[in-house]
This record gives C-alpha cells, structure tokens and sequence, in this order.
C-alpha cells in the first residue's frame, strides 16, 4: 500500500506550524511530541502506521474554524479523525498531516422528543447518543458493531450501517443536518430540524464522503421511538443456496425484520468453540429478528417460521425469552472476537444483491483454498452487506500481501455481481485502488470534480478514496 | 425526435448548442419557466431488472410511474415514498415518468417514517451537460463508494444531468392499513397530537392535517395494526376514530396529491420546517390569508394564498430565516414564477457550492438553467 511522500517543506515547517495552532487553540490541544504522536499513527486498519506532523484536538467549532484557517494558509494536509475505528484507514495520517481528532466535541447540544430530533457535537460515540435519550424512551437507530467506540463523525464520513440498517436505514437515512467546517475554515449549516433540503441535496453528498468535503462538527440526526420489544428466531441450514433463498423468500413475505444476519460454517465452528451459544454445526445459519409487542412478535415469527419450514431447516429456534434471545445473539455477536483467537484476521466489506448470496459464498470459498488462507463469513443479509473474515498470520512474511490480494478478488467479485466495494466502512485506503473496478475514468473524474468545488487546495483527507495516480496532480497543485 | 438510447440523448446534448429544457412526462411544471429547446426523456423506456426477493428496481428514466406501479404491486410491492401525482394541482397532461420522480424528489405522506424518494434511490445513470455519460451507486441497499452522487442527483430538477436511468428499493404492500381520525382540533392541538403518536413505539406512517380532519395512518399486519390503533385509542390518541381499508387510503391519497387545492385557485406553496414551528408559521402568515395543509407531522406546509405581488414570497422566507427551513412555490402563474425565486433562496456559502457544483456538471449552463434560481 503506497502513500503520497510526504512534502519535505512542511516537515521542515513543523515548529513554526505547531506554533500556529497552538496560538489558536487552548493549552494541551495540540499534540506534537513524537511520543505522543504515536497514538494517531493508525486507525483499526493497523496493518498501516505513520505518525502524524502533530494531532490537534478543539472543542468547538469556531477551534475548528480556526484551525483548518491555520492549516489552509500553511498548506497543510488535514486528517480529520472520530475514535480512529475505522477498517478502511479512514483516518490513516502521512507525516506531513495534521490530525484533526474530534474526541473533545461531544457535547448533547439540544434534545427535542416532540420533533423526535437531538443535536450534538459530532464526537460523541453513536451509544452515548442513544443514551441520551433512552430514558425518554428513543434510540438512534443506525447502530455499527463499533457503536460503543465510534463517533457520529466517523459515522457520517463512512456513511456507517449496522445490524438493524434493514429495517432503519444507514447513517444518510437519520441524518438531518450538519454543521461543518470547509478547508479553508469557512463554516456552513447544511440542512437542519427540518426535512429534505430546498436546493441540492448537499447533506446527502457530504454523508459518505470520507472527512474530504468538510470537517462535520455537530449534527442533527433523527431519533425513533424504540419498540415494545424484540425477539429473534434461529434457523440452521445444510446449504448456503437454501439460507439464501430463504432470506429471499422472508423479504418477499413483505415481512420487514429489523435485522437478518447470516454466518457460514467456518464461522459456527469458529464461535461455537469460542462461546459455546450452542450453535447447530451446519452449513449456513440465519438469525432474524422482529420487533413489536408481544403478539405483534409472536404473529411475525409464525410467518417466518413457516417460510423456514418450507426451506427443510436442520435447526430452528425460536426465542420466547429475553434469556434466548441473548443467547441466539451470543454467537453472532462474539464471532469477530472467536475468529480474532484462531488468528489475526482483516475484515473485508462489500455489498452483493441477495440473490448473487450463493454463488458469492462459492467463489469465496474455492477462492479460500487457492490463496490457501481461511475465511469466514458473517453479514448482514437481508441487505446483501457481507463482512468475510479472512484469517491470516501477520507474522508470517508475505501472509499480509496475500490476505489482501484475496481480500481485493473478493471485492471484485462483488462488484461483478452487481454488488459494490464497500456496505458500510468506507474506501479508505484500503479500497482505493480498487475504484477503477467498479467506477470508470469519467465516473471517478465527476467525483473529483466534486472534490475540486469543496476542498479546491486538496488538503483535505487527500490520500484517500481515489487512487493515487488519479489525483496526484490535485494533490500536487 | 424522440431520443430512445442513452447514447441518443448523450449525442443530442453534446449537439445543443443552447439552453435544453429537460422534460420527463412533464406532469410537475414547477420551477422558473426555461426557455429552451425541449430534451425528453419519454422514449427511453423500459424496467430493466427487478428482484422483488431482493427489493430491487432498476428502470431506464422515461418509463411511466403507472407502468412501475402495476409491476410492483402485482407482486405485491410499491414505492414506499409514495411519490404523487401533481397533475390535478397543476393542471398538467401526460405521464409522470419515474426518471422525473427521482429528479424531484417527489415524496409523499411516508416520507416522515420511510424516507424520502432521495432514501429509496440506490442508484443512477445520467449524462451531464457536456454530454457524458455517468454513473453512480449500484442497485444493492448499501450502496455508497465514493462520493453519494445519486442524492445529489435526486432533487437536483435536471440541472446537474440528465438521468437514463435509476435503481430503486422497494417495499412490500402491507396487508391494511388504517386511520385514526379526529375533527376539529386547531393545528396546534392536531401538531401535538401527531408528535405524541409519532413518538409512541406504534409505528406510524403518515401523521396530517387536513379539511380540519387530524388524521394518523398505520400499516402492517392485520392483527398488529388493530392493536397499535387500540394502544393509541387508549392513549395519546384518546376520542380519535378508525377509518379502514378504502376510505383510509383515499385520504392519504388525497393529501399525497394535495387535492383540496386542486380545484381552488391561488399560488400553493410547500414549506418544510421543524414540525412544532408549522402551525406558528401559518399563524405568522395571517394576513394573507392562507389555507394550510400539515403533512409531516406538522413539518410540512402546503399553503395556499392568493396569486398576488410575490405571492406572499418575502413573508414567508423572512419568517424562516428566524425559525430554519425551506418553501419551494409549487403552483403559481408564469408570471409569478418568472419574478420570484421558486426554490429558497440559499445562503451565500452554500450558493457558492451549489453554483461550483453546477459549473462542474454543466460547465455550458445548458441543462434547466435558472429553473432552481440562479
């Protein structure tokens, strides 16, 4: 994986920029120290580290304001940074970058239940903004498995999903406004309490841009009124054809479970042995959850139930307690931690369309014993986004390169079906290069013009997202 | 000549050498008139993938949103935005096509719970205003890599591009619905009320007020809508009734397509705002005289006022410069809409994105110029 090599006249500025934002920005809220530096030198892609030129670390938007002002007039990359969570290297730094981390944002700034809306600072984690407002009875529905770390910031720069997207939708789906930072400090209100916008839809192409249009420092986003309950069922199945077919099947129903997970073989094994949840040994495992009240659940899971039947499960479990629940939620869960103890493990995602589930879950697997490296596969179904963890052994010399090439077929492939590089974790630098397989030259050329109109100087997060040679230029001028 | 390729309308663009009126089937005649040649995308029909297993609908732009329609809902799905038909408000002919559903945006009553039309869209294929062909998104759920041009795209009235083609999610037909309804509440009452339902875990789909009617639509399972409109019967909802089946899904229907405007005269606007703010704004407004429709929970206000001066223009959008959101002036004369600006006029930095945007996309100023305002 290359990166730009970093601008030798900005290294050889550091002093005096690190002057400058301190200037601007209390005491503390500059980190320089090469010591201290080192904590921002990767995101959850570790496989990747540089430490930056320094870190900064405001607590306001005007801190915000100023320093991306500082940072605009000395030409300096900007890295902004949620909690570093990322799988993709969203918030990998080069050492001529300055990390913008928004860890001191995260004040509640306005709960409004009668408009079902609340605003905060965007590096407030995406639980705390649940817990907020669960006592009022409300929740903020998109939910990431990383939900207890990372940042709404984070959340809007990747556009990030969950489990229960099916039913709720992403991040794009709840997010009503922004206030954001430009490059070159200037600070715009995009959207707000209010619905849909009067012009261009300028919130949407800023959710999922990946901290390169703007640095978001509050948001306004959409609460719901939690439901009465939730109970899931568990369906085990001797083929990854049938669970498919039966995902297919459920969807059609006109039934709309709030979540329909899905984990192979490798992966039962591999959790079964880690958490013993007491997971049938089969093929293809499917968990699907419906909320409601009591009968409202007990009505759903008939129907889903019955559907499952028709498919010959070799399991089916059907929760009646909060006790079961749990327990069928264990494994599913606990997998990414079960696959974590066999070995070290990168965790891919991709979207396919559903019906393409079989054929995908086949290649990968013929795919597995080519490069001669374990996969498992656990997702999110019911909207075709796949998370295969591909086990390798990072102290292995030449492990790494190979785990990534297959990581790169696999994504491929979901291109190829039909599907897209990536569900719910972003480009980063991870899926740069492969942009040029599901964009072309013209479609990746719109998307820098984009760029051009937001961030015209390039500094912000530009190393991502595009492959370098397509914007080396930009990045140059 | 009708273009029915892609490739056709890429060529005819890349020939225009002025102004293009970009036209679906013409049904939504909204915005500052252009005056320029007409480019429609009628004739390029056809859905070309649907997976109702995998809730998916991929169609070229022309196709008739009646044709999508009767597809879906032979297996027993629809488009859950609910996007109207504005051919009564409007006093427009023709076939609204689906490619000008997604250009506009156009949601209904279901937007509040489900989403927008901007929420259902996955993926878009257009040509920009030099003539390239483009493409962004794909026709899977989860569908961002790279920047989210098809939001972009969505509500962007042909001015950025013209779309070939668009993939949708769609949903499932629940199996009923019904309507809890209640006369005679001021708006103020009918807005606390809504918010009251919609913050109740009952799952509510549409929350209005109409022809002084405060109406709150469910759907789903037989036996769970009976129960969610008992539970709101009991409580927050206390003295309303239930309206089902037919009955039910005309008013909806009927809000959807802002019928009580229909055969009055007058300008009708839509403002979206917070929707607590919705009666004040009406009460603000007196002296106008307006007729109001609160869809959205309150959030959305279908005004209507006489087709005067501005049409009421200044009053409205100084008032929400204090309180936030944005009135588009959906009916007026020609002559109304030619002075006042249709779309809300936006701030200084985000006209600034919004111009660079477009300079990109239509670098010649030839597609829908001046038709969302400058």
């Amino acid at each position: 994986m290359q990166m730009p090599t970093p601008d030798a006249a900005i290294l050889a500025r550091k002093d005096q920029i690190v002057k400058r934002l301190q200037s601007v920005l209390p005491d503390g809220a500059v980190v320089h120290d090469p010591i201290q530096t080192r904590v921002y030198e990767c995101d959850a892609l570790t496989a990747y580290k540089c430490p930056p030129l320094c870190a900064v670390l405001p607590a306001t938007t005007a801190e915000v304001s100023a320093v991306m002002r500082v940072c605009h007039e000395e030409g300096v990359p900007v890295v902004p940074r949620g909690a570093g969570t990322s799988l993709a290297g969203g918030a990998l730094p080069t050492a001529d970058s300055v990390i913008l981390g928004v860890a001191r944002l995260n004040d509640v700034l306005e709960t409004d239940y009668a408009n079902r809306m609340i605003r905060v600072q965007s590096g407030r984690t995406n639980l705390s903004v649940t817990g907020a407002v669960e006592e009022e009875g409300f929740f903020y529905a998109p939910d990431p498995s990383s939900q207890l770390a990372c940042a709404i910031a984070g959340n809007i720069a990747m556009n990030s999903g969950g489990a229960h997207c099916l039913k709720y939708g992403v991040t794009t789906n709840n997010l009503m406004g922004v206030t954001m930072v430009m490059a070159d400090g200037e600070v715009v209100e995009v959207g707000g309490a209010h619905l849909d916008s009067g012009g261009l839809d300028l919130l949407g192409l800023i959710c999922g841009s990946e901290g390169q249009l703007g640095v978001v420092t509050e948001a306004t986003l959409r609460i719901l009124a939690k439901p009465e309950g939730a109970r899931p069922v568990l369906v085990g199945f001797d083929s990854n054809e049938v669970a498919g077919a039966c995902v297919s099947d459920i969807i059609k129903s006109g039934i709309l479970p709030v979540a329909i997970e899905f984990m192979d073989r490798p992966c039962i094994r591999a959790t079964e042995a880690f958490a013993g949840a007491g997971y049938p040994d089969c093929e293809a495992l499917l968990i699907i959850e419906v909320e409601g009240s009591d009968a409202e659940i007990d009505d759903q899971l008939a129907r889903i139930v019955k559907i499952a039947r028709a498919h010959n499960p070799v399991e089916l479990r059907e929760s009646t307690s909060a006790e079961e629940s749990a327990k069928i939620w264990l494994g599913r869960k606990s997998a990414f931690g079960a696959m974590g103890q066999i070995n070290d493990y990168m965790c891919l995602d991709g979207t396919i369309p559903v019906s393409e589930l079989p054929l995908v879950l086949r290649r990968i697997g013929e795919m597995s014993k080519e490069y001669g490296l374990d996969v498992g596969n656990v997702f999110h179904a019911g909207d075709g986004n796949m998370h295969p963890l591909i086990l390798f052994d990072a102290n292995k010399p030449g492990d790494l390169e190979k785990c990534e090439a297959f990581g790169a077929d696999i994504l491929k492939l979901c291109v190829e079906v039909g599907g897209c590089l990536t569900g719910e974790h972003g480009v980063g630098v991870e899926k740069r290069d492969l942009m040029v397989s599901q964009y072309n030259q013209t479609d990746l050329e719109i998307q820098l013009a984009v760029k051009d109109v937001f961030d015209p100087a390039w500094l912000l997060n530009p190393a991502k997202v595009f492959p370098l040679a397509s914007t080396e230029t930009r990045r140059a001028s | 000549m009708t273009l029915t390729t892609e490739a056709d309308l890429a060529e005819a663009i890349v020939a225009a050498n002025g102004p293009l009126r970009v036209q679906g089937g013409g049904t939504r005649d909204i915005g500052a008139p252009v005056d320029g040649a007409e480019l429609s995308t009628r004739g390029l029909t056809g859905v070309t993938l649907y997976e109702p297993g995998a809730l998916t609908l991929v169609a070229r732009a022309g196709t008739p949103l009646s044709e999508i329609e009767t597809l879906l809902a032979a297996e027993g799905q629809r488009l859950a935005f609910e996007p109207g038909d504005m051919r009564a408000l409007l006093g427009t002919k023709g076939a609204s096509t689906i490619g000008g559903v997604i250009a506009t945006n156009a949601s209904g009553p279901r937007r509040i719970q489900v989403g927008a039309a901007r929420d259902f869209c996955l993926g878009v294929r257009f040509v920009d205003g030099q003539g390239q062909v483009l493409k962004n998104g794909g026709r899977v759920m989860k569908n961002v890599t790279g920047y989210d041009l098809v939001k972009l795209m969505t509500g962007s009235w042909g001015t950025l591009g013209v779309l070939t083609e668009v993939s949708l999610k769609v949903l499932a037909i629940p199996e009923t619905e019904a309507t809890l309804v209640c006369e005679g509440q001021s708006a103020e009452t009918a807005v606390t009320s809504m918010a009251a339902a919609l913050g109740s875990p009952f799952d509510v789909t549409g929350a209005a007020q109409m022809n002084g009617q405060t109406m709150i639509r469910l759907e789903g399972l037989e036996q769970s809508v009976a129960y969610r409109a008992k539970a709101l019967q009991d409580g927050v909802l206390n003295g309303f009734d239930v309206v089902e089946g037919a009955a039910s899904a005309a008013l909806w229907s009927d809000l959807r397509d802002v019928t009580p405007f229909a055969g009055k005269d007058g300008a009708v606007w839509r403002i979206s705002v917070k929707p607590s703010d919705g009666p004040a704004l009406v009460r603000e407004l007196g002296t106008m005289s307006p007729d109001a429709i609160y869809d959205w929970g309150g959030g959305l206000v279908w005004l209507r006022v006489a087709d005067e001066g501005d049409a009421g223009a200044q009053m409205i959008r100084d008032d929400l410069s204090h309180i936030g959101g944005h009135a588009t002036l959906i009916r007026a004369s020609a002559a109304t809409r030619a002075s006042v600006p249709v779309f809300h006029p936006e701030p200084a930095p985000i006209a600034a994105l919004t111009q660079g945007l477009r300079a990109k996309f239509d670098p010649r100023g030839i597609l829908n110029p001046g038709l969302m305002g400058a």
